[in-house]
Order: C-alpha cells, then sequence, then structure tokens
C-alpha cells in the first residue's frame, strides 16, 4: 500500500517519542516502530538523566559540558555539549511537568545522585548532577513520554520495519515498510523522516542492548550513501552482570558501590585517584581489563571472561531496596546474589554506540559538506556529536530529549514550508525489489544462528575494551567473509503473516554491515582516545586525529574520511581523573 | 577440567510448544523441541536458539532480555511470566525434564506464541493513563512532590504492561469487557498521583462495573506479576477510597 505523511518518525523510544510530540501538531505525522510502543530500550536505562538543578548542591550547566567535553576525551563538538547542559534543565523539568516520577528530596525536590565524570568545578570533585526515578529511570521516562503520546492523540503504526529508502539525489522522497502481520510491503512518503532507531549492542557477544538494537537505521542509511560517524568508538559499560551482559547501573557506583578485585582491594584507586570508581566507564572498563589480564579477576585465569566484584553490601538493606530495587531483582533473578548481602559479579559490556548517522544541532542529517533534505536522526542512532570518543553515564536519556525536541521542533517548521515528495518510479521500483528479494529468502537456505554467533565471537574478541591491529584485522577480514556468505542463509518460514524469520535475517545484516563500519573504522585510527584504546598505539594523537571518522562501504570494502571537531570552548587537555 | 564441569552442567530438555499458523492450521497444535541447556540460561535463550538454529518457522516476540520491556510474557510449565526472566532451573530439575510454553490467554493467537494485544492495549489507552495537572504547570521548574507521596504510586509506576496479569484474571474468563489488572493499575497509578486531579477527574473510568467493581480478589494477578506489583491491593485500595469518597469523607 501507499501512504503519505508530512512526517514520520522511525523508533517509539524516548528520542522518536519526543519528537513526534513535538512534530505532530505542525501535519500529519506517524510513528513507524518495529515494536510495540513501551517495548523500546530507552526503558531499560537506569541510574539517570543529568541536569545541572543545582537541587542538591552547587552545580552549573557549564561543568556540565564541560565534563561531557572531557568525558568524551575531547573528540565532542563543544557547542553542542553547550546546547546538552543548557537545555538539560529544561527537559528535566518538562518531563517532570508531564508526569515523570522522579525520586525526591525531603523538600520534594527531584533527587540528584552522583555518577562517573561529572563533576563539579571542572573536575574538583563529583557532583549530584543525575536526576532520577530509583534505578527505573528510562522506564518512566518512556512511560511519561507514551502517555503524552496518549493523550495527544499521536498515530502509530506497530511492527513495521522500515527496510529500505527512496532517494532522489541528497532528498529523501519515501520509505520501504514491512508490515510483520501481513508480510506486505509499503511504500511510504513524507516530507520529513525522522530515524531514531537506537543502537546496535548486539554485534558483541556480551550486551546491554535488547535483541531489537540492530542499528537499522544508521544501516539503512549507510547503504543509501549517508556516510556514518565515528563508528569506531563503542562503549563497554564495566558493570554488566557476568556472562549476561544485563545492565548495572552506574548508580550502584554513584550511591557509594565499590569495585574490588579477587584480593578484595579497591583498585580503582591506582587508576583514577580523585573520582575512582566514579571514572568515567572508558577508564573503568579499561581498569578491570588490566585487573583481569594481570590475574587479579576473581577466577584469576587472566581470560577475557574473568569478572570482579561490584560491592554494594555495605551501603545496607534500606539504601538498596530504595535506591537500586531493580538492580536486586536482576542479581536475584539471573544470579542468585542478593547485593544486600553479598558483591555482584560483573564485567564489561557493549552498551552504547558513540558513532552513527551524523547530524547537525537540530537534527539534520549531513556530513559536513551535504546535507540531505527531509532526512534527520536523534538519539542513539544519531551521532551529533555530543558524546565523541566516550559517553558519560545519563548523558544518552539527557540526548533524547534534547535533541529529540530539537529535531522535532525542526521538522515542525520544514513540513510547513517544504513541498510534497513523491517517490515514484524509484519508489516502484524499490517495492519490486524487496518483494523478489523475500521471494529468494524463502527459496531456503542455512539458518542465521551460526553466522550471527560468529559475527558477536569476533567483535567481541577483537574490537573490544582493548584493540590492536592484529585483532582488529582479523575481525575485518573474519566480518568481511560472513557478509559474503550471508547470501547462503534463507528461511524456512514461507508464511506471509508474522514471519519474524525474514526480519531477523534483515536485522542480521544490518549488525554486520554495521560491524564492517566499526571494526574497519577502529582498524584505520592509529591513537587511544576514549573508548578507542590500543595497545599498539597507547596515547592521544591530536595532531593527527582530532577529527570526526566518517565512513562508507563501497564494493565491500570500508572508505574512510573525516570531519572536523568543534573545539571553540576549551583547548584538549590531558585527560585525568 | 572446566569443560567437563560446565558439561556436567548442560541438561537436555523439551520444551513442549503450542503451535497455531493460521495460514496452515485449522486447531492449535503442539511440537516438542529437545535443547541442550545450561540451568541458569533463560527460557528465551532456549526459545532464540531454536529460532536460529533449528525451526525458523517459530515465532514469538522477545526484545529486552532482561524483564523489562514486557515482550516475552507466555505461560511457562502453566503459570504466565516473561520467558527472558525466567531461568531454566526455575522449570526444570534434570534431563528429560519437559516445559509446555503456551500463549497468553484472553488473547487470539496470531501465530505460535504470538498474541494479538489490541483489545488489552485499547483498554490501557481507555483509562487516560496521562497526568491531568491539579493546578497550572510551572514549566520553568518543579511540580513538587514529597517522597512520601511519590511512595504512594510507586509500586504501580513499575508496570510494563506485558499482560501477563491479562491472561491470568479468571473473571475475564467470564467477562471479556473487564478492563483487566494491568488497565486498572495504570488508573490506580494517576487516581494516586498527588500531582494530579485523581479520583475526581477519574471517577467515571473507575467507577464501574467493568472496572474495579469487577475485581473477585482471586489474587492472580498478583502472583503472576513479573514485577511484583500488589496489583489486587491496589484495587481494593480504590475500592475503598471511591466509598469513602462518594460518601464525602475525602476530597482525594
Amino acid at each position: 500500500m501507499r501512504f503519505d505523511y508530512d512526517a514520520v518518525i522511525v523508533g517509539a523510544g524516548g528520542a522518536g517519542l519526543y519528537a513526534a510530540l513535538e512534530a505532530s501538531g505542525a501535519g500529519k505525522t506517524a510513528v513507524i516502530t518495529k515494536l510495540y510502543p513501551q517495548r523500546s530500550h530507552t526503558g531499560a536505562a537506569q541510574g539517570g538523566i543529568s541536569a545541572a538543578l543545582g537541587n542538591v548542591e552547587e552545580d552549573s550547566p557549564e561543568w556540565h559540558a564541560f565534563d561531557t567535553v572531557k568525558g568524551g576525551d575531547y573528540l565532542v563538538d563543544q557547542n553542542a555539549a553547550i546546547i546538552l547542559a543548557e537545555e538539560a534543565v529544561r527537559a528535566v523539568f518538562d518531563l517532570e511537568n508531564r508526569g515523570l516520577p522522579f525520586s525526591r528530596t525531603p523538600e520534594g525536590k527531584i533527587d540528584q545522585r552522583r555518577f562517573g565524570g561529572h563533576t563539579r568545578d571542572f573536575g574538583a570533585a563529583a557532583v549530584r548532577r543525575s536526576c532520577y526515578a530509583a534505578d527505573r529511570t528510562g522506564h518512566m521516562i518512556l512511560q511519561t513520554l507514551y502517555q503524552q503520546c496518549i493523550k495527544n492523540d499521536v498515530a502509530f503504526h506497530d511492527e513495521w520495519q522500515v527496510v529500505d529508502v527512496v532517494m532522489d539525489g541528497t532528498l529523501l522522497t519515501g520509505l520501504v515498510v514491512f508490515e510483520l502481520s501481513t508480510g506486505e510491503l509499503h511504500l511510504v512518503s513524507a516530507k520529513a523522516v525522522l530515524f531514531a532507531t537506537g543502537g546496535f549492542g548486539r554485534m558483541f557477544k556480551v550486551t546491554s542492548n535488547a535483541m531489537a538494537n540492530t542499528g537499522d537505521g544508521p544501516a539503512l542509511l549507510s547503504r543509501a550513501g549517508v556516510p556514518l560517524m565515528d563508528m569506531e568508538f563503542f562503549q563497554f559499560h564495566p558493570t554488566g552482570i557476568r556472562t549476561m551482559g544485563i545492565l548495572i547501573t552506574e548508580g550502584v557506583r554513584g550511591e557509594g558501590g565499590i569495585l574490588l578485585n579477587r584480593d578484595g582491594y579497591r583498585f580503582m584507586e591506582k587508576y583514577a585517584p580523585t573520582m575512582m570508581d566514579l571514572a568515567p566507564r572508558d577508564m573503568v572498563s579499561r581498569a578491570i581489563m588490566t585487573e583481569i589480564a594481570e590475574g587479579k579477576g576473581i577466577k584469576g585465569d587472566r581470560k577475557i571472561d574473568d569478572w570482579v566484584h561490584l560491592d554494594a553490601s555495605h551501603l545496607g538493606r534500606e539504601t538498596v531496596e530504595a535506591k537500586i530495587p531493580d538492580i536486586a531483582d536482576f542479581c536475584r533473578t539471573y544470579l542468585g546474589v542478593d547485593p544486600a548481602v553479598e558483591p555482584m559479579p560483573v564485567q564489561p559490556t557493549a552498551h552504547y554506540a558513540m558513532g552513527g548517522i551524523p547530524t547537525d544541532l537540530d537534527g539534520r542529517v549531513t556530513d559536513g559538506k551535504r546535507t540531505w533534505d527531509g532526512l534527520y536522526a536523534a538519539g542513539e542512532c544519531a551521532c551529533v556529536s555530543v558524546h565523541g570518543a566516550n559517553r558519560l553515564g545519563t548523558n544518552s536519556l539527557v540526548e533524547l530529549i534534547v535533541f529529540g525536541r530539537r529535531a522535532g521542533n525542526t521538522i515542525a517548521k520544514y513540513v510547513g514550508t517544504a513541498t510534497s515528495v513523491n517517490p515514484g518510479r524509484a519508489g516502484d521500483d524499490k517495492i519490486k525489489a524487496w518483494k523478489d528479494r523475500i521471494i529468494g529468502l524463502k527459496k531456503g537456505g542455512a539458518h542465521s544462528g551460526k553466522t550471527y554467533e560468529a559475527m558477536q565471537e569476533t567483535m567481541m574478541a577483537n574490537v573490544g575494551v582493548y584493540r590492536n591491529e592484529g585483532a582488529m584485522q582479523n575481525a575485518v577480514d573474519d566480518i568481511a567473509g560472513l557478509r559474503d556468505s550471508y547470501t547462503e542463509i534463507g528461511v524456512q518460514d514461507q508464511d506471509s503473516n508474522y514471519n519474524t524469520e525474514v526480519l531477523s535475517i534483515l536485522e542480521l545484516e544490518n549488525l554486520l554491515d554495521l560491524s564492517l563500519h566499526t571494526s574497519a573504522a577502529a582498524l584505520a585510527r592509529t591513537e587511544s582516545r576514549g573508548a578507542h584504546s590500543r595497545e599498539d598505539y597507547p596515547d592521544r594523537d591530536d595532531k593527527n586525529w582530532l577529527k570526526h571518522s566518517l565512513s562508507n562501504i563501497v564494493g565491500g570494502k570500508v572508505i574512510l574520511d573525516s570531519k572536523p571537531v568543534d573545539v571553540s570552548r576549551w583547548e584538549p587537555k590531558p585527560r585525568v581523573y | 577440567m572446566k569443560d567437563d564441569r560446565k558439561k556436567d552442567l548442560r541438561m537436555n530438555i523439551t520444551l513442549d510448544i503450542q503451535r497455531f499458523d493460521p495460514e496452515r492450521d485449522t486447531e492449535p497444535r503442539r511440537q516438542a523441541y529437545e535443547v541442550d541447556v545450561q540451568p541458569t540460561d533463560r527460557v528465551l535463550d532456549a526459545l532464540m536458539h531454536i529460532a536460529r538454529h533449528v525451526d525458523g518457522t517459530l515465532a514469538f516476540r522477545k526484545s529486552c532480555a532482561h524483564g523489562v520491556c514486557g515482550s516475552d510474557a507466555m505461560r511457562i510449565s502453566g503459570k504466565e511470566r516473561l520467558a527472558c526472566k525466567t531461568l531454566i532451573r526455575d522449570v526444570a530439575k534434570k534431563d528429560g525434564d519437559v516445559i509446555s510454553i503456551d500463549p497468553l490467554n484472553h488473547m487470539t493467537v496470531q501465530k505460535d506464541l504470538m498474541v494479538d494485544q489490541s483489545v488489552f492495549l485499547s483498554k490501557f489507552r481507555a483509562v487516560e493513563p496521562f497526568l491531568k495537572p491539579r493546578k497550572p504547570l510551572p514549566f520553568s521548574s518543579e511540580f513538587y512532590q514529597s517522597p512520601e507521596d511519590r511512595a504512594i504510586i510507586d509500586e504501580a509506576t513499575k508496570c510494563i504492561n506485558c499482560g501477563a496479569c491479562y491472561s491470568a484474571c479468571p473473571v475475564l474468563d467470564e467477562n471479556p469487557d473487564f478492563l483487566g489488572p494491568a488497565a486498572l493499575v495504570a488508573a490506580v497509578r494517576f487516581v494516586f498521583d498527588s500531582r494530579d486531579e485523581g479520583l475526581a477527574a477519574r471517577l467515571d473510568i473507575v467507577d464501574q462495573q467493568n472496572a474495579v467493581w469487577s475485581c473477585d480478589n482471586h489474587f492472580e494477578c498478583t502472583k503472576v506479576c513479573p514485577r511484583e506489583i500488589k496489583i489486587t491491593k491496589l484495587i481494593n485500595l480504590t475500592k475503598r477510597t471511591i466509598k469513602k469518597y462518594k460518601e464525602g469523607e475525602t476530597d482525594a
């Protein structure tokens, strides 16, 4: 079928829903989501959303912006970080006014807790900046925004998977959509399309990410010729539940939890004397992997699947149940461990893509030279960049609200003046090609499982916390091989309706493409910066590498280009905590 | 040595799954899959293994894989649970054990374990689950709430709308028009929010035969809730509050 809208939002997480609320008043708007609303991964965010409210101690947006820049190892665009920090205050008030049930101070104000890398006075000490709702902050944001969408009668297409875009030069004219319930392929035209499809942590074996986090937006735009930015920077959160990767919020350490090695030693003293356990995530993950490599992990066998302990037992039952109740529940359910009594076994888990679809400050997709008309991105799939080489905890939620709102506003203005678009013949051709492709998949072939697992294994082993040339080259080669053999995969399921198998194979293709971007961009960057940490190039190299990378896949190979970083406010300095 | 020990921990169990494909089947059928698992695997891990390696036609929903998105509620060994929050050891003890897996009740099966949530979710939307502020919004500052007032709504804010309670509720066997536990939890979350107009603005929704008054205190919803929300208690609290309100004893 054919659908015509003024604005289409792809994705129903925090950025998508916020943008939909802003844009829906200006024209005929729909949210297209591959899940049902309320299922998006924003709901899994735990620890908080930072804003310099100063509710419990002195704070300022300028400090927040500086921390963001330093946390990102100076690859952050500083003009964007300033907007992030300044608009965070209004964003939090707005969510609160819409009903978000934040945890409160005794005076009834929004309570705030410490989080990694967030400091007062440009690094003097940890500051309480993260506004939170126990350890369910993302859940409350997602619920509150969806409640507002119900109130404002925002239209949704549930379980619609966008599989392709139709472009006329740099003008986006349409979307190709696979409807899960019927297997129909729809052509959707819109003057403006916002991609807010979230992250792609599922390329790694151990990840905190949902199964739906397959990077559909960045992957399909990349295939349409949009370069992806800073793909080598992938954050490993230091505290995932051992083996499973389930997130244990940094808020545990914000509330006073500490990391211990097998000797019971609080090893962060060594690596970050001032911030200790509340150093930024890249540094804490490296510290854990260094302890493990030195035989100080709990097993002590120096292998990368070893772990350390996160201890919150000294905080007491009351604090654990009040401040981190879901963490306690996860630990009891999956580990049989009660964190009020014993330490939690944790290891770094693939958590967040700093890179993605390059945008300007208003969500327009641009690589610095070209700007795509009618095409926008926001949230984890986008790269503004406010996170640079390493995102600070809580700043993902800030980004969703601040840049989701800015993109939604920009779209609202744009659809008022833009003329209608028509995918025309190119759209019909794409629909035909996709029909053929799905018929082809149904001719059968190998199961997808082996490819899925091989991709996750090589990415985890070779493009993880610590990297080197040989390992990354192995990953590039492995992924290239898996992309070649991908064509041998087919589906058993011959149905039109609810063919989840077709969907999962298309998602796998997206992850393979993004794995190639990530491993190849990482191999090319011959320095260590933020989450990209190379054993063979241990130092930051501002002379050659203070620049964003842009990557395209051409003929199975990644072609790299660059984009300047905005360093207009703070001069890059060594990064010490 | 390590590997041997790991092997000992593996079990061979059977997942006995209700299948139904409306394009091919006239009746639901059952299919058994033998899977090699560890006791600490999630039931969802076993389902994913089947879908990716054994039988790609098996249809089910999933996403977060740790009990917060609400996608994979189903009946496992006869009880409503999230497949990602149920470990094999919770429902199977030894080699050869069988775990039955069925779709949720009170929703039409779309395919295998996928059910039509449209009526369930329309009931959620029908309770107007959004803040109706009791005074003008401050906009550039906060709408204060005491920790005590915040604590009153804590339970209800945890709901992920997975539908487990809706499937377990015996009242829905007899009365399909009952709003059901989840929608009532959504209503209650605002009835008791100190910042909301509360019961006064929501009486028409909750004070109905198909709303709180259909609840018969079976407690099945409370027993199955993967978020451990004391749903029945919240419904009873609402009933008492409505009575008091109507008697003019409270201005809630």
